[in-house]
């Protein structure tokens, strides 16, 4: 099932350009299977592009690697079905019922109907949301729908999960809460990649990447980088890397 | 297998949940056959004819006669001028003036030629089409009548000469069902669909779907499923209404007839992913779809305006609308009761249209995606 040993994800010089604008600018990394992977950068940087790709969403022009084990030239369906997404913003459909959300996601994952009542009872049963079942999601409270959507990415037991800046307006009690499921899955072995602008979320993370203009400027775990740069906090590490940055937005 | 089942009934999901969409869908057909069927209505009883010409006269007698004896024409006065006659329509005495030429009698059997001058009121143009029509038609009869009675079984016509005063452009009858029909698939397999996955896009949720394992295009295909359904249900109702209530027949193949709109649902269905490709929000979604495509299909299609009638480059814009073809079959089939044969030429275009349509939403779908 998986090839590459302990790493959940080997990147080797990926790049992506659209035209003659260079988005994705010869990167190379991995990240070790169970790991919390901060994936950081200002917008424009190349954060979203490079994302795409290793979700099997794009292709890169060139380089080579591996996500759950597939190669991301030409395995993207298999990645698609190993890996989970969630993003704060638009995680759930607001018009279906938090059951019918459930049902969907597992759908169109693959899960039988018996798995997917089974997953339903259980994870309604795990958030404490057995009352809401048939409430539309659109009308839970934000922390509510938080939990849900990263539950309902989980659904079909993916090896990696992307979280693309999950907790975008979300209050810090809220968030402080989300770190936790995130530090639960991770303790079941889950890889967790995860983008943010929230520089106090960078520290939770096992590792943290920088992007700038298309590279990866920093890379390492959030205390070496503070001792490196000589920053008090990753807030201003982020500033003293990203600073340095030519390209606009 | 699973995935594309699962989409699909979180489409269906979707509209069902947006009771008000639905509600709209659903009695839109309805209202607009009710109203172009009744407000609109073309049916006209009790006209008022107003006769100009000499009673002495025995053909001229002949047909006054028989004009006031059809059930739709009153004749109820005689005037002596011409030129009475708008002052008529003006005061709205009349509806239509019938003015026979002088010695009418004696014209017709020295040369076999008289001349009937109809003129109807056209400020309704609708109607006075109409009167005109009846008027023109109980004249004929008498001519063919006319012509076996005289002797030497000379041929004799007396030309009408139909005019209509204020507005010689015409409608004709039958018109809307066909119109509706093409007008309420266009507007729900292209708007709504393009609306739902724009809608998606905006919000995000479609990077969602095509994360997951579910291919981009049968993503696409279950969110125009229930469109597809929509618009079934429409068809049927449509035809329904325009049977009992409307009393427009079918005359031709019912399944020639559900096939040519079948062409026309897929045509409009590619058009409406091509909007959604090119919009990013549902906004502009609307404003292409109803500018660009319902607009112009209620202008160009031969709903409203004949398109015979239009100026030429004109004539050659409405040849690039769908809808125009697939009026023009429906009414072949429906009212005139054609075949396959007949329509040969419509739908191949029409099919034409949707091929083009379909590759080019297609491709470009994808390259939007890379």
């Amino acid at each position: 099932m998986d090839n590459t040993g302990l790493n959940a994800m080997e990147i080797r010089n990926l790049t992506k350009r659209f035209g003659r604008f260079t988005a994705v600018d010869n990167i190379s990394f991995h990240v070790r299977k169970g790991e919390i992977f901060g994936f950081l950068g200002a917008n424009g940087a190349g954060k979203t592009t490079a994302m795409r790709i290793l979700c099997g969403l794009s292709r890169p022009t060139e380089g080579e690697g591996t996500v759950a084990g597939f190669d991301i030239n030409r395995e993207q369906e298999k990645i698609k079905k190993h890996i989970g997404y969630m993003s704060q913003k638009f995680s759930l459909y607001p018009d279906l019922t938090v059951k019918e959300n459930i049902r969907l996601f597992g759908g169109i994952y693959g899960l039988g109907d018996r798995k997917i009542k089974e997953k339903t009872v259980e994870m309604l049963d795990m958030l404490d949301m057995k009352d809401v079942r048939d409430t539309l999601a659109g009308c839970l409270p934000l922390g509510w729908k938080q939990k849900l959507s990263f539950s309902i990415a989980l659904v079909h037991e993916p090896q990696i999960i992307f979280l693309d800046e999950p907790t975008g307006g979300v209050d810090p009690e809220t968030r402080r809460r989300f770190w936790e499921m995130i530090y639960e899955a991770s303790m079941k072995g889950i890889t967790v990649f995860v983008t943010t602008h929230y520089m106090d979320e960078a520290e939770y993370c096992d590792r943290v990447s920088i992007m700038v203009d298309g590279r990866i400027a920093a890379m390492d775990t959030p205390g070496r980088l503070k001792e490196k740069y000589g920053a008090a906090d990753m807030d201003e590490v982020f500033r003293i890397v990203a600073g340095r940055a030519k390209r606009e937005e | 297998m699973k995935e594309f089942v699962a989409s699909i009934r979180k489409e269906f999901l979707h509209i069902f949940r947006d009771k008000r969409t639905i509600l709209i869908v659903m009695i839109m057909p309805v209202v607009q056959i009710i109203l172009f069927g009744f407000a609109i209505s073309t049916e006209v009883n009790e006209v008022r004819v107003a006769v100009c010409g000499d009673l002495s006269d025995p053909q001229v007698d002949k047909i006054v006669d028989r004009i006031s004896h059809n059930k739709y024409l009153t004749v109820n006065m005689m005037i002596s001028d011409p030129e009475e006659i708008e002052g008529l329509f003006r005061r709205n005495m009349a509806d239509v003036a019938v003015c026979f030429e002088r010695n009418f009698d004696k014209e017709l059997r020295s040369s076999g030629k008289a001349t009937v001058h109809i003129t109807g009121d056209g400020s309704d143009p609708n109607t006075a089409r109409i009167i005109t029509g009846y008027v023109t038609g109980v004249i004929q009869e008498i001519q063919t009548e006319i012509t076996a009675s005289l002797t030497g079984g000379q041929q004799v016509s007396m030309s009408p000469v139909v005019q209509l005063m204020y507005n010689p452009a015409m409608k004709s009858s039958y018109n809307f069902v066909p119109g509706v029909m093409g007008l309420i698939l266009m507007l729900i397999c292209s708007m709504m669909t393009a609306v739902s996955i724009v809608k998606e896009k905006e919000t995000g949720t479609l990077e969602l779907l095509l994360v997951s394992p579910v291919r981009p295009q049968w993503i696409i295909l279950s969110k125009m499923m229930p469109y597809l359904a929509l618009s079934a249900v429409n068809f049927a109702s449509i035809l329904l209404l325009s049977h009992f209530v409307m009393e427009v027949p079918v005359n031709g193949s019912l399944l020639l007839l559900s096939a040519v709109a079948l062409v026309f649902v897929v045509a409009s269905l590619a058009i409406g992913l091509l909007i959604s490709v090119i919009s990013s929000t549902q906004k502009v979604a609307l404003m292409i779809s109803g500018m660009g495509l319902t607009m112009p299909t209620m202008i160009f299609s031969g709903i409203i305006f004949p398109c015979e009638s239009m100026p030429e480059i004109l004539q050659w814009f409405s040849d690039i609308i769908p809808a125009k073809w697939f009026i023009i079959m429906v009414k072949k089939i429906m009212i005139q009761g054609d075949g396959l044969g007949s329509i040969v030429k419509e739908l191949s275009i029409l099919t034409g249209m949707a091929a083009v349509f379909l590759a080019v939403s297609i491709k470009s779908f994808r390259t939007r995606l890379k």
